[in-house]
This record gives structure tokens, C-alpha cells and sequence, in this order.
């Protein structure tokens, strides 16, 4: 045997090791919710983003306080700088701990092949919202400790000076409103973070607050997003028109995320599309910086529906899981309960409660007030709206598409809004056409 | 001269030991003498296995499916991964984008050729100037990244300095994808040309004195010295790192992933494979899409060779 003969045999066992690597199915299980608190044991890992509520040990005392209920189980927590890229390759093996945060990838119908159902949608359903997120055939298999609603961060000291008291109702009124920034006081009035990238695919939220709509998903799944008068459409002329008015930051390609929460705590900044999530973010970073936390407002999309009132999605944030693989799946259920229904994860974290009979937090008082309505979007076409997207690459929920946008609005590509909009709804709709076959 | 006697006797004294070899071995030594260096090669070898090829080999069976990247299941698709390649228009439009870096990479040979040259000769602070040449590849891509995207800032680093000499700009250097590419570019010559400079110093220094010597008596002058002495003696150098630079350019990854993620026209075949495999999770196209780069990278290699011989260099 000559060596060639000798290398090519090689490479193909290798080739043929590497086909059967990933072969592995699992069957579903169950993590069944302890009936005994006392009795549950096992040391749990609990997989988590929040890598700054780990290291400054918020983490541990939830633990703790946990530890009150369930005394026998040990609670440790990873956290991962770049969970969706880690967790990703991890979950190709059995061990991505007991607990984790159902990762974007993976697929709505493989849930069942790697974690373990919660219960039924049915029962539920009556307790918790978001169920329908990670429900495949009637079993509930994650669960999302808060609720978040996407909608415009912004400066109420800079927008009063600017002489703006009440919400835009459309969105060339808010094009005004931020004018009247620019001309009456000093602030950007408007931050892309365009080189952070991920604060971009937030505008994809607009979806379902624009017509008040709990299909629009489904639209997005059987419609053309970009046709005219279409949720992202609107969004996307949205952004548009203020980067074309040049109501943006100068450079959007040096833009800074950690640096634009002070800026916008101080009123250099006066606007950033965001989500309830980062409210907390801006009054921390508001205290830093020796300002007032209050200034720190929070509003919804600019269209006021027939009624004239405002409307506003609320949806799931990561939700945690049971890994099928876990060993002590008793002990990795009670904690999600735990933290879902006892911990004070939502008020520390001025969230929504994913539970249905509490009340908003203190900060979205402003939307109680003004009689903002509050919408689930039905997620049963959430996982082919995903597919759709991967395959068209035009990446709705990924940044480059924005950005693309974003270029092409402040001139540095040559192109048409209409144009650019044509071509991504011709990949969306060819996409379509494929996925559904 | 003194060289080139030792390396007589050197050879004399193997060509005298040679006759003194032991006489055929009994058949246990002789198993022994052939297994011996695979013995010692296995622990190099396997590393070499599971680390460089296995996972090669991964990749290219990938290649040939629909695998999403973590899903249990994927299924063998045949060429259709290399088909969508080799179809779709936008997959190779980015290959423009590399012109800047190959465009740099000619700045950056031309300048490290330079720096090398002058400074094998007798410079005053030379050491300090190597060092300073040399110090920027030292330095980690991800900070260089992050450095640069201040120095580019609106009022950054590089405006600063251009308004102190009395040059106000209001150019959003990243800004456009001309100017971005082209500022992208720059880094990337910045980084590497410390790299080139010490390839070629090295090569230079080990050319014997003697000829410049003899160069010298002969009235050539430094230009005449670097067009015949150095230029031929350090071709093999010079060949390596074109080929290096041009599958470097093909692909370009660190720089303009983390200073601008691809925005703005600066995509590079390497980002957008990424972007295929990690966000629009089609690890079975991004696998294929690696093995064409590397075919490519592969291809340009024999063509410079095949164009460019690398002969044996022979100054005497």
C-alpha cells in the first residue's frame, strides 16, 4: 500500500466518523415539579446571559433564597458572554447543564429532542403567559421568567425642552418631534447604535404594535413584510426618515452601546429604539452619572390606533428550560417554578411578570395612564417565520439588514428605500415558497 | 570563505564514517529501526489528526449536507451546497472587497522591503527601530480592532491629530464603503508589515558580507547593491510573501469583523461565511463555502507558482 492509498483511507473513515457524529436522538421526558420540597436533592447548573448579575453575586442570594424552600439542592451558575454561539455547539453533546435558556437556533420542533416538557399548554396556560412560545403538541417545554415590550427609551427632560409633552400619534409626527429636538436643544435626537449591531434588530419588534395585531406573525409567515403599510414597513420607514433628516448621531459606523446609556441619561442623546429591558439599564447608568434616574422616560411605537389609544406587544425574554439529558430534572424544575413565580427577578429588574394576574411595574405607569393596550402575539408560526428568514438570509431578527438600511438612508450606498424594500420582500416571498413545500 | 571549508570537512567526515556502518542487522533490530521514528512521530501525529485534519474532514462531509449547526438531525443534499455557490451572484461579490486588502498588501511588501533593506545596513538606534517596526504584530488582533475604532471615531485619534497640524476634517472615516475598506486596509498594513519586515531582515543578514564588499570595491552603490545582491539572494522570501499576502487578502477576518461586523460594503468572503453559519444557521453552505476559499487559496498558489519557479538561488 502506498502512502497515497494509506492517506485517502484515512481521510475517509474520518469522513465516515464524522457523518455518524451527530446521529444521537433522544425520546421526550418530563421534569415533574417536586411534591416534596424537602426531599428534592442534586446539584443543579444553571446556564444563564446575565453575566453581570453572576459576578456581582445577585445570582448567589437568589440562590440562597432559594435554598430557603429546597434546602438539598445546590444551585451553580455559568454564565456565558456569548451564549447563543456557546450553547449552540454545546448542545451538539448531552451536557449544557440542568437548566439552560432555550437558545435561539434551535428549531420549535426539536424541543422535545432536548428538553424536558413542563407540563401541558392547557394547564399551563391559565397561570402563565407566553406558553405558546415553546408549546409542540400541547406540551410547554419552556418557560420566561419575565416579559418584555419593545418601545423608544428616551430622555423626558430633553423631549419637555423641546417644548414635546404627549406621545407622537403617527410616525411623521415623531419625524417633528425629533426636528423640534434638534433645532430647541443640544441632543442627538435619535441613536442607532449601528456599530453594536445587535440594538438594531430591535426595530423587528415593531411587529404587532403597529396595527395592534396578535397575527401579525402570521402575516409575516404568509404575507410580504415590506408591503406598503406592512408592520416592518412602517418601522423601517420610520428609521429611515430620521437617519435620512439626519436626526441621528453624526458617525453612526462609531457608535458605542455602554457610552450611549450615560449619554442618554445626561440628555446628550434624547432617543434609542430599545425594550423595557434596558430601562433599568439607563436609571442605573443615570446614577452613575450623578443625574436624575426619573428623566429615564419610556414610550410606544408612534401609532395611536381608531381609538387613539397606543398599542404595545409583550413578549417572552429567554425562556429556561429543563435539559432532557439532566440528572436531577425534579430539582432543575423547582428552580425554574421558583425564580418564575417566587423570585424577585421581575421587580429587581423593573420587568413584566410572566404571570397573568400581576400588575405592570411602577415604571410603565405612563402606559396605565394613557390606557396603552397590551397585546400577545400568537407565536404558532414564530418557527417557520424563523425558517423563512434563514433561508432567505434577509435575517429580520440579525442586524445587517438595518444596517444596509441605515446606509442607505444616509447616502453612503447608492439605492432607493423602495427599492431595497423590493428586494428584500422578492428573497422573503421566494423563501416562502421553498420553506412551505 | 571560512564556511565553505568547514562545510568540506563536515562532509569528509560522514563520507569517512559512511564505509565504518554496521554490517546488515539481525531481523529484531531491523523491525525496531523502522518502527522507532513512527513511534516517535505518534504523539505529533496525532495531535496533527485531531486538531488539523479530522476536523477538515468534518468540514468537508458537513459540506455535503443540510446540517443546520446543532439540530440531531441533518441529511446528505449531494453538491447542492456547491451548486448555490457557484450560482448565486452575491456569494462572490465580496471577493471586491479583498482587491483593497491585495492593493495594500503591495504598499505593505514595497515598505517592509524598505525598512528591511535600510536597516540591515549600519543605521544609528537601529535595534529601536526594529523593535518599533516589529511591535504592532505582536499586539492581538481583537485590541488592534478595538484601538483603531477610536482612532477612526468621529473626533478621534486621527482627526485630533490631523486638526493639530492645522488639517480640520470632517470625514466620517469609516463612513463609506470606500473609505472604510480603504481605512480597513491600512490597519491590516499597519499590523502585518512588521511581519514581512523581519521575514525579509532575516533573509537579508544571512547574505555574507563579503559581497557587498566586494560590490563596494566594485563602485556599486546601495541601490545597485539591493537590484543584484539582495533582491535575488531573498527571492524565495520575497515569493513566499506574496503568496502568503494573497491568500491573506482572500481571507481577511479579524480587522474588519470587529471594527465594523461587515457593515457598510466591508464584508469579506470569511465574514460572510460566519454569517452563513452562525446567524442564518446553514453550517452545511458555510462548510462549503470554506472548502472553495481553500480551493482558491490552493489554486493561486500553484498558478503564482507555476508562474514564478522558485530556482535555487545562486550568487557565487
Amino acid at each position: 500500500m502506498n502512502r497515497r492509498t494509506v492517506l485517502a483511507m484515512v481521510t475517509g473513515a474520518l469522513l465516515l466518523s464524522a457523518c455518524t457524529g451527530t446521529g444521537g436522538s433522544s425520546k421526550g421526558a418530563d421534569a415533574k415539579a417536586p411534591d416534596d420540597p424537602s426531599k428534592v436533592t442534586g446539584t443543579i447548573k444553571v446556564l444563564t446571559v446575565r453575566t453581570d448579575l453572576v459576578q456581582n453575586g445577585t445570582m448567589k442570594k437568589y440562590a440562597a433564597e432559594f435554598n430557603k424552600t429546597y434546602p438539598k439542592v445546590k444551585v451553580e451558575f455559568e454564565a456565558l458572554t456569548n451564549y447563543e454561539a456557546e450553547v449552540k455547539i454545546r448542545m451538539n453533546t448531552e451536557n449544557y447543564g440542568d437548566v439552560l435558556l432555550i437558545p435561539a437556533v434551535i428549531k420549535k420542533n426539536d424541543y422535545p429532542k432536548f428538553f424536558a416538557s413542563l407540563g401541558t399548554q392547557e394547564e399551563r396556560g391559565k397561570k402563565y403567559r407566553f406558553t405558546d412560545f415553546t408549546t409542540v403538541d400541547g406540551k410547554v417545554y419552556g418557560q420566561s421568567p419575565n416579559g418584555v415590550m419593545p418601545g423608544f427609551v428616551y430622555n423626558k427632560r430633553v423631549w419637555r425642552e423641546a417644548g414635546i409633552t404627549d406621545w407622537p400619534t403617527t410616525p411623521a409626527e415623531f419625524v417633528t418631534a425629533l426636528k423640534a429636538i434638534k433645532s430647541r436643544t443640544d441632543a442627538t435626537p435619535y441613536y442607532t447604535n449601528f456599530a453594536a449591531q445587535w440594538p438594531l434588530t430591535s426595530w423587528t419588534y415593531v411587529n404587532g404594535s403597529v396595527h395592534c395585531d396578535t397575527r401579525a406573525t402570521t402575516k409575516l409567515a404568509e404575507g410580504d413584510p415590506w408591503a406598503e403599510g406592512a408592520d416592518l414597513r412602517v418601522g423601517d420607514q420610520l428609521l429611515y426618515d430620521m437617519v435620512r433628516e439626519g436626526l441621528v448621531e453624526k458617525d453612526p459606523t462609531t457608535t458605542n452601546w455602554e457610552e450611549s446609556k450615560p449619554r442618554l441619561a445626561k440628555g446628550e442623546l434624547a432617543t434609542q429604539w430599545l425594550g423595557t429591558w434596558a430601562i433599568v439599564q439607563f436609571q442605573d447608568a443615570a446614577k452613575q452619572a450623578g443625574v436624575n434616574p426619573d428623566d429615564i422616560g419610556f414610550m410606544p411605537f408612534p401609532t395611536a390606533q381608531a381609538d387613539g389609544k397606543f398599542c404595545s406587544t409583550v413578549s417572552p425574554d429567554y425562556n429556561q428550560a429543563v435539559n432532557v439529558h439532566s440528572q436531577h430534572k425534579e430539582a432543575a424544575r423547582a428552580w425554574i417554578d421558583w425564580f418564575t413565580d417566587k423570585s424577585t427577578y421581575v421587580e429587581d429588574n423593573l420587568a413584566i411578570s410572566p404571570l397573568k394576574d400581576a400588575s405592570l411595574p411602577g415604571v410603565l405607569k405612563p402606559y396605565e395612564d394613557a390606557g396603552v393596550k397590551l397585546i400577545e402575539v400568537d407565536d404558532a408560526k414564530g418557527a417557520e417565520v424563523k425558517l423563512i428568514d434563514d433561508q432567505s438570509e434577509v435575517g429580520i431578527y440579525k442586524p445587517e439588514y438595518r444596517q444596509d438600511l441605515i446606509d442607505l438612508a444616509r447616502g453612503a450606498t447608492d439605492g432607493s428605500l423602495d427599492g431595497f424594500l423590493a428586494g428584500l420582500s422578492k428573497k422573503w416571498t421566494e423563501a416562502q415558497q421553498t420553506v412551505g413545500s | 570563505m571560512t564556511d565553505t571549508t568547514e562545510k568540506a570537512a563536515a562532509f569528509r567526515a560522514t563520507a569517512g564514517a559512511a564505509p565504518a556502518a554496521p554490517a546488515p542487522a539481525p531481523p529484531r533490530a531491523r523491525v525496531l529501526r523502522t518502527v522507532t521514528p513512527w513511534l516517535f512521530l505518534i504523539a505529533p501525529l496525532a495531535l496533527l489528526i485531531t486538531f488539523t485534519y479530522a476536523p477538515i474532514a468534518n468540514m468537508v462531509a458537513y459540506s455535503f449536507t443540510d446540517w443546520d449547526g446543532v439540530s440531531p438531525e441533518l441529511h446528505y443534499t449531494g453538491v447542492v451546497n456547491y451548486a448555490e455557490i457557484f450560482t448565486r451572484e452575491d456569494l462572490f461579490q465580496v471577493f471586491f472587497v479583498s482587491g483593497y486588502y491585495l492593493a495594500a498588501s503591495v504598499v505593505q511588501i514595497v515598505a517592509a522591503l524598505y525598512f528591511a533593506t535600510v536597516l540591515s545596513f549600519n543605521v544609528r538606534f537601529r535595534n529601536f527601530f526594529k523593535g518599533v517596526l516589529f511591535f504592532p504584530y505582536l499586539i492581538n488582533g481583537v485590541a488592534i480592532g478595538f484601538v483603531f475604532l477610536y482612532f477612526f471615531q468621529d473626533g478621534g485619534t486621527l482627526d485630533s491629530l490631523l486638526s493639530l497640524l492645522g488639517h480640520h476634517t470632517d470625514h466620517a472615516w469609516l463612513g463609506t464603503s470606500t473609505s472604510a475598506n480603504t481605512s480597513l486596509a491600512g490597519v491590516s498594513v499597519w499590523r502585518y508589515m512588521g511581519l514581512n519586515f523581519v521575514l525579509f531582515l532575516g533573509a537579508i543578514q544571512s547574505i555574507p558580507g563579503e559581497l557587498y564588499e566586494a560590490a563596494e570595491l566594485d563602485g556599486a552603490n546601495r541601490w545597485h547593491q539591493f537590484r543584484h545582491i539582495i533582491a535575488p539572494s531573498i527571492k524565495p522570501v520575497i515569493s513566499l510573501t506574496v503568496i502568503l499576502s494573497i491568500s491573506g487578502s482572500l481571507s481577511v477576518f479579524e480587522i474588519p469583523y470587529i471594527m465594523t461586523g461587515g457593515a457598510t460594503g466591508t464584508e469579506t468572503f470569511v465574514i460572510q461565511t460566519i454569517k452563513l453559519a452562525f446567524q442564518f444557521n446553514k453550517t452545511g453552505l458555510a462548510s462549503a463555502a470554506a472548502v472553495v476559499l481553500l480551493l482558491i487559496i490552493l489554486a493561486v498558489t500553484w498558478l503564482q507558482r507555476r508562474l514564478v519557479p522558485d530556482d535555487k538561488v545562486d550568487l557565487v
